[in-house]
């Protein structure tokens, strides 16, 4: 350990503003950015899934059969 | 070697692969990243001449190290966007550009914070800090770029070329330091020299590049996921997959 006391510690000489301000921010945007990302994966696996589900279910084994055959590119939304 | 090189570009292969390392991937970047982290901030001994505000060192260097190489990944993708219009590669860039964003940002940051104790100032014109600030307009523009583009092919040209632009600045980030006389101090971590750093220091930042680094990477993949499901979400195997539950 580099400091005598754990107030010393967040002191850190009077540099600890400094010092735990750059700290706080990086946890908060790294943490903020992973959860965000994550958040954003799950929400789009959801949107298939519920797509996909509604299309087996109003018209069965015929929508699956076209589904699969159908390469076209779509407009979605990036946000 | 062709063979693997079609297999990368394949979203779906690509897919599968990432899904397997991104547990590994998160696990040891935060191991890594923590370890180095407590380290340099509680038992790393303080530097002679800038006292503790030097501990900022631990994350500055590191978002800084990461906002560059990433740029240059993004510019490799470029060229395998414009010259073999491999769609993973376009996929890539457009998944990597905001993390850019965010690490550059919180360099120069952390930069402006160790900045008032060490020199005085939170912001000065100097070139490092300049060039670094071009590089936080680059990864702005080549976002605002491809949302303002709609065709997604043409999209991932106009992207490709202005990354491959952009690249010009990295080398001039790099030799600021030593091509004019900056209020920056010269770089601490050189391939070619011993560094400039006691081992007790060392140790814990190249701990924290590395933790970053394999974050950054659990990051890309999943991102890189999420775009891939975005576009092929009309595919059988997008479908298949989602509906065994798979993730």
């Amino acid at each position: 350990m580099a400091f005598d006391s754990f107030s010393a510690f967040l002191a850190m000489e009077g540099h600890g503003p400094y010092v735990w301000t750059c700290y706080a921010v990086f946890v908060v945007f790294v943490a903020g950015m992973m959860f965000w990302s994550a958040r954003r994966n799950r929400a789009v696996i959801e949107g298939c899934k519920r797509r996909f589900e509604q299309q087996q279910g109003t018209s069965g084994q015929d929508v699956r059969q076209k589904a699969s055959a159908t390469f076209t590119r779509v407009e979605v939304s990036q946000d | 070697m062709w063979q693997f090189f079609h297999k990368l570009g394949s979203p779906k292969w690509f897919y599968g692969i990432a899904t397997r390392f991104m547990p590994w991937l998160l696990v040891a970047g935060l191991m890594l990243l923590l370890a180095g982290l407590v380290w340099g901030l509680a038992f790393a001994p303080k530097d002679y001449l800038q006292g503790n505000s030097y501990r900022i060192i631990f994350i500055h260097v590191p978002t800084a190290f990461l906002a560059q190489s990433m740029y240059i990944m993004m510019a490799a993708a470029g060229v395998v966007t414009l010259v073999w219009r491999m769609k993973l590669a376009d996929v890539f860039v457009k998944a990597v550009a905001p993390v850019g964003l965010v690490f550059t940002f919180l360099s120069l940051f952390t930069g402006a914070v160790w900045g008032k104790p060490t020199w005085g100032t939170w912001w000065i014109w100097d070139a490092r800090l300049t060039s670094m600030l071009i590089l936080l307009f680059l990864y702005g523009g080549v976002i605002a770029l491809d949302r303002a583009i709609n065709d997604e092919k043409s999209a991932a040209r106009a992207v490709a070329v202005l990354v491959l632009v952009g690249v010009v600045n990295i080398p001039i980030i790099k030799y600021s330091v030593e091509w004019w006389n900056t209020l920056h101090q010269p770089a601490t971590l050189k391939l070619t020299e011993e560094p400039s750093m006691p081992t007790e220091m060392l140790v814990p930042l190249l701990l924290s590049i590395a933790g970053l680094y394999l974050l950054f990477g659990w990051l890309a993949c999943l991102r890189m996921k999420t775009e891939i499901l975005v576009r092929e979400q009309r595919t059988r195997w997008v479908k298949d997959m989602i509906m065994a539950g798979g993730r």
